[in-house]
């Protein structure tokens, strides 16, 4: 099986039905895989803070909900994690594509792939890099938002996420 | 009209199972002294982030009704959910600006709403229903009409200031306001919107 579908089955598999988010190349088949599933829905947004909200208002109504963006996003959604989820406890998942990986990809992905995890970590977010077996990095992810009823991030490498 | 008097409109037009959000700064502390009620939603930073929270909640609960009341300065910060509201089509989404052309919480500073008119963008967007209101005998009937239809509805309240005392700072804590919400959610779901 493809590791975008086993991504999607373990988010599903721990109740995640709501997304929202904004594209990233790395994410094109987990994205093609959510649309044809009838069971999960997906918001695109504007903007990464938009994705945000929206999982966030999902939150409010009772879902669970995640946002698909690339690390680049993650610069545009700090305001709304430390003044708003981290401080209304609004624990979103964040599923993050790490562009930039180990130095290697085009230069305005440079800064953001090296700093990603610091930046991540200096908000108090925490990130687990997604490795095999994919089940047991969203369950680590998915503990945090239900044990501190704070958002978590999932970093996607460039060579999980794409088949 | 002040914008105390689109507050209290709006908060006296509530039915059972509506929710109400608001903006952070002024917006927020005055509405949550004119009326507190479990299903106030209020914003204490994050500016410009409201509408979005407001759309995620009103897509997962399409038979509830959502109001979203944010300042010219937050609407202007995020244009873009405009755009997102009017496309996703939210019926049940009112979207109200109270527009006094400034940044009231941070000194008056003036906003750019002295010539961009927001509900020429709301209407642009394809929002199914606009009002403009600037006298506060209209905005009752405006938003009675914002209600009566499906929508989303957009309603921009022009506003000037009186010079009353400030509004002290909401003294919820921020997950108290959501615990409050999230019960208020599940305990009225399930019953239907009286018509």
């Amino acid at each position: 099986m493809y590791t975008p579908d086993k991504l999607v089955l373990a988010l599903k598999r721990k109740g995640f039905r709501f997304f929202s988010g904004v594209p990233c190349s790395l994410l094109i088949d987990v994205l093609e895989t959510i649309d044809h599933d009838p069971e999960i829905t997906y918001v695109p947004a504007v903007r990464e803070d938009a994705a945000l909200g929206i999982a966030s208002g999902a939150y409010l109504s009772g879902q669970r909900s995640g946002i698909l963006i690339q690390n680049s996003g993650l610069g545009n959604i700090v305001n709304g994690l430390t003044s708003f989820n981290f401080i209304y406890h609004i624990p979103v998942l964040i599923v993050a594509t790490w562009r930039g990986y180990q130095g290697r990809d085009a230069p305005e992905h440079i800064l953001m792939g090296k700093i990603v995890l610091d930046l991540a970590r200096d908000m108090g977010l925490e990130a687990t890099v997604i490795t095999e077996p994919i089940g047991d990095s969203v369950d680590k992810a998915t503990e945090v938002l239900e044990r501190d009823r704070k958002p978590a991030a999932l970093i996607l490498p460039p060579n999980i996420g794409r088949s | 009209m002040r914008s105390a008097d689109v507050l209290a409109a709006v908060l006296d037009s509530l039915e059972s199972r509506d929710v109400a959000l608001f903006t952070t700064g002024m917006i927020s502390r005055e509405a949550y002294r004119i009326r507190d009620l479990p299903s106030n939603f209020y914003m204490i930073g994050s500016m410009g982030l409201l509408t979005a929270v407001g759309a995620g909640l009103a897509m997962c609960s399409p038979r509830r009704r959502v109001i979203v009341v944010e300042g010219d300065g937050s609407a202007l910060m995020s244009l873009g959910n405009f755009a997102l509201v009017a496309h996703e089509g939210l019926s049940n989404l009112v979207h109200i600006v109270v527009d006094n052309e400034s940044y009231r919480s941070t000194g008056g500073q003036p906003s750019i709403t002295r010539t961009i008119d927001l509900a020429e963008v709301a209407k642009a967007c394809g929002y199914r229903i606009v009002h403009k209101v600037a006298a506060r005998d209209d905005f009752g009937s405006a938003l009675l009409r914002c209600y009566r239809d499906p929508g989303p509805a957009f309603l921009l309240a022009k506003v000037v200031e009186a010079t009353e005392d400030e509004a002290p700072r909401v003294d919820l804590e921020p997950p108290i306001i959501t615990e409050r919400l999230r019960r208020f959610i599940q305990d009225t779901s399930g019953a239907t919107n009286l018509a």
